[in-house]
């Protein structure tokens, strides 16, 4: 079709020499054929090029497949499935989890009625792991039951939440509340029974450790990258750099070896959780990268800005909440995915430090005796886990960056 | 002055020149507080376990052996000998992590860009892939599930019928030094300087008279001559060769490179690659179009296009990121405590475990990655200039 109202559109414009009839374009640049020349086989080196790398598509793919449905052997995977999830969590409290579970889809369900977009897809994706799961031989009732509601629960919330008077207000706060909410649920703290954090393991102990580095990390990256760039305070500017460029300059594991070992010496004796001590040394860490995203931002706002804040009479204080800041911190939005992206990675490091988060549980399950030789299955499950949660979150900020208009020349 | 004083009499805690003095004391006299009471903390709960703080120890015996070394290590030997293979073991597995991690990025950068739609389709699936999965885990796959799981050392693969690939390590044909080998060294680094030194010269030439030089046959044919010398005055080759054989539980000669070296090498190396390849593309991108189309229009070749044209600005802008990259590999390094690669983390883990020194021996790291971090830091740096002064 395209082809022929281009034909049309040159007629218009040239008028046809005599005897010379209009040719159609050689079957060779246009439509399937065309593509496949301009894209394929458009030189010889381009045409070796093209079965070399058809070669090893064919391979890969081939190994894979014949691996993955005749040579693996997936109870390594089936028999353990729960564990990957919550890890030792106890199985009379399990509801919490997918209470939990369902808190988190119901909020989805909320922005994705709202935002739509990005969100609405990630949504609809997570539903669709739930269906997957859901259906899955090895997959008890119990948890079918939940994984149904959970399903329901993000449609239910997509097409309800535009119903509800103040939506943009609950759902916000539905988000912020929804941690501490979380934390509660799953610990217990004497309303429910305890659940202490050594049982807590699997993807969710991988979670809340990267949820908890980013969410704790934010305020004191922006703090220490408005201390970076205070020309007033020399004291405080030079306590910062120093921070920033010590944490920075030394690998994760070794402020993970300093929190388990160094935490309860500094503290005197006063013992402080495994799992919180691994937190704050993740915390701590990801701050120093934040604050360097942090001042990436408060340079790339124009002196004109301070300046015009001045002149309206605003003080420090305001003229940095309420003028830079948001500016600031809309320009590095996508940097700062990425470091949530780096430190929701970066968590595998705690199985190093004895903890058993995702890779930890993978490490014990493959332990067993009953699963001897079994790592590839084991690993690759996780990775792909890892993945998917990855992949997502880099696929949204790439949408977000395009949205917002940011890093656009 | 004095009317002055009294007609704006602002006081203290209003005034814009001492708050921020104020305000930094309070901060700077609570740190100090903060680290005293953590430091004394420290001090006293060390005490209760029966150790001083201090540095001492390290001269002790270290009683355990390590797996690979650059420098002759024995379990006699010091602690502070131990933390020296740790360095070297580090150094190691960086800078040959590096060096392929650059050459892989740089290849896979450059495909992606290129005019083929599979290739760059291919290309993007291993970015997409291995950028989003944690490198501990691809360490842990490549360790445990591939390294691990080749065949027993009898029955290893064999490759040109001298390299053997088994679960103990890779056994490759290496050189041993013979009678002629100095010899060889000293005409080949002539040879070396003096191609140099004729390419410079006759592009020069070729520059200011405008007539073809031939400067690559020059320095080729420099450079063949001091080998050809070489080979005429030590009448044999530069080196031994010294092959592999199965030995009763291991390789016997050769050079074996341990299946934990291969894994942090190999997952470091394809990491750090996706990494690269996509700030090279960016690099490449950033040179703006006219730049293409003015090269060609001076008829330029396009691989001359590419080294003269397009290189020397992309590189502008890759280095610094790229630093940043060798830097995140060489920190990354750090996990290779978790297959046991004694690298310096794992080392330092082993000390810290035997003697109870979490604080020295923390200390001790931090410090040698911070040296380490300095020093690429400030080489790049330096590089980065030398690059931006070609430009102008």
């Amino acid at each position: 079709m395209g082809n022929l109202n281009d034909e049309k559109a040159i007629n218009h414009v040239h008028t046809p020499v005599e005897g010379t009839p209009d040719k159609e374009p050689p079957k060779t640049s246009v439509g399937v054929l065309g593509w496949l020349k301009e894209n394929l086989f458009s030189s010889w080196f381009n045409t070796i090029l093209t079965f070399i790398f058809a070669w090893i598509l064919y391979v890969l793919i081939k190994g894979t497949l014949s691996w993955v449905f005749l040579s693996a052997d997936w109870n390594v995977i089936t028999k353990n499935f729960a564990l990957y999830f919550v890890g030792q969590y106890p199985k009379e409290e399990i509801w919490r989890v997918w209470t939990s579970l369902s808190i988190v889809s119901l909020l989805f369900g909320f922005s994705s009625g709202l935002w739509k977009g990005t969100v609405r897809q990630l949504s609809v994706t997570l539903s669709v792991i739930y269906a997957i799961i859901a259906v899955m031989p090895f997959i008890t009732g119990e948890s079918r039951v939940w994984l149904g509601i959970n399903i329901l629960f993000i449609y239910a919330g997509m097409f309800a939440i535009s119903k509800i008077p103040k939506h943009k207000v609950i759902t916000i706060t539905g988000w912020l509340i929804s941690f501490p909410v979380i934390i509660f649920m799953l610990h217990g703290f004497g309303v429910f029974s305890e659940v202490s954090t050594n049982l807590w393991g699997g993807l969710l102990l991988t979670v809340l450790i990267a949820t908890v580095a980013i969410v704790a990390s934010f305020p004191i990256g922006v703090l220490l990258a408005l201390g970076r760039m205070s020309s007033k305070l020399p004291i405080i500017r030079w306590v910062c750099i120093a921070y920033i460029e010590l944490i920075r300059g030394v690998p994760l594991i070794t402020i993970l070896f300093m929190a388990q070992l160094m935490i309860p010496l500094f503290m005197g004796g006063i013992n402080i959780d495994n799992v919180l001590r691994v937190m704050i040394g993740a915390t701590l860490f990801t701050a120093a990268y934040l604050a360097e995203n942090v001042r990436g931002g408060l340079q790339s706002i124009p002196r004109g800005q301070h300046e015009a804040a001045q002149a309206l009479g605003l003080n420090s204080t305001y003229r940095t909440t309420f003028i830079i800041l948001p500016q600031a911190l809309r320009a590095v939005i996508p940097a700062i995915v990425g470091q949530c992206i780096s430190m929701f990675k970066d968590t595998a490091l705690v199985a190093i430090v004895g903890l058993i988060d995702l890779l930890g549980i993978a490490q014990t399950i493959v332990a067993n005796p009953k699963f001897l030789g079994k790592q590839m299955e084991a690993y690759l499950f996780i990775a792909l886990i890892y993945w998917v949660i990855s992949y997502s979150m880099s696929y949204a900020s790439r949408r977000l960056e395009k949205n917002l208009g940011v890093g656009e020349r | 002055m004095k009317k002055h004083n009294t007609s704006v009499n602002t006081p203290f805690w209003r005034d814009n020149r001492i708050i921020p003095i104020i305000l930094q004391a309070i901060f700077a006299i609570l740190l100090i507080l903060a680290f005293v009471v953590l430091i004394n903390n420290t001090i006293k709960g060390m005490e209760k376990i029966g150790i001083n703080l201090g540095f001492g120890f390290l001269e002790d015996t270290a009683s355990f052996s390590i797996g690979e070394s650059l420098i002759d290590y024995q379990p006699t030997d010091s602690y502070a000998k131990a933390v020296l293979v740790g360095i070297l073991n580090t150094i190691k597995v960086s800078v040959i992590g590096i060096i392929l991690a650059t050459i892989i990025g740089v290849v896979v950068g450059v495909t992606r860009l290129s005019n083929n739609w599979l290739a760059r389709q291919v290309a993007g699936l291993y970015i997409e892939v291995l950028r989003n999965t944690p490198l501990l885990v691809q360490i842990f796959i490549w360790y445990y599930a591939v390294f691990l799981n080749l065949p027993k050392v009898q029955e290893s693969f064999v490759l040109f019928d001298s390299v053997y690939i088994s679960n103990r390590g890779v056994a490759l044909p290496w050189f041993d030094p013979t009678s002629a080998t100095n010899v060889w060294i000293i005409l080949f680094i002539i040879g070396i300087i003096s191609s140099i030194i004729l390419w410079k010269v006759k592009i020069k030439a070729e520059a200011e008279t405008g007539e073809r030089k031939y400067p690559l046959i020059w320095a080729a044919g420099s450079l063949i001559g001091a080998l050809t010398l070489a080979a005429i005055i030590t009448q044999q080759g530069p080196a031994a060769m010294n092959y592999p054989a199965i030995g009763k539980f291991n390789f016997t000669g050769g050079q074996v490179i341990s299946p934990e070296f291969s894994a942090i090498l190999v997952s470091l190396t394809l990491y750090t690659a996706t990494y690269i390849a996509e700030i090279v593309r960016g690099g490449i991108l950033s040179v703006s179009k006219g730049q293409t189309e003015a090269s060609k229009a001076l008829g330029l070749k396009n691989s001359t296009m590419m080294r003269l044209v397009i290189f020397p600005q992309a590189f502008r802008v890759i280095i610094p990121p790229v630093t940043s990259q060798y830097l995140n590999l060489t920190k990354n390094s750090s996990l290779a405590v978790a297959v046991a690669y004694p690298d310096l983390v794992s080392v330092g883990n082993t000390i810290l475990n035997q003697t109870g020194r979490a604080v020295e021996m923390i200390t001790v790291m931090i410090l040698v990655y911070l040296t380490i971090s300095l020093l690429t830091s400030l080489f790049m740096n330096l590089f980065n200039k030398k690059m931006q002064l070609v430009e102008r």
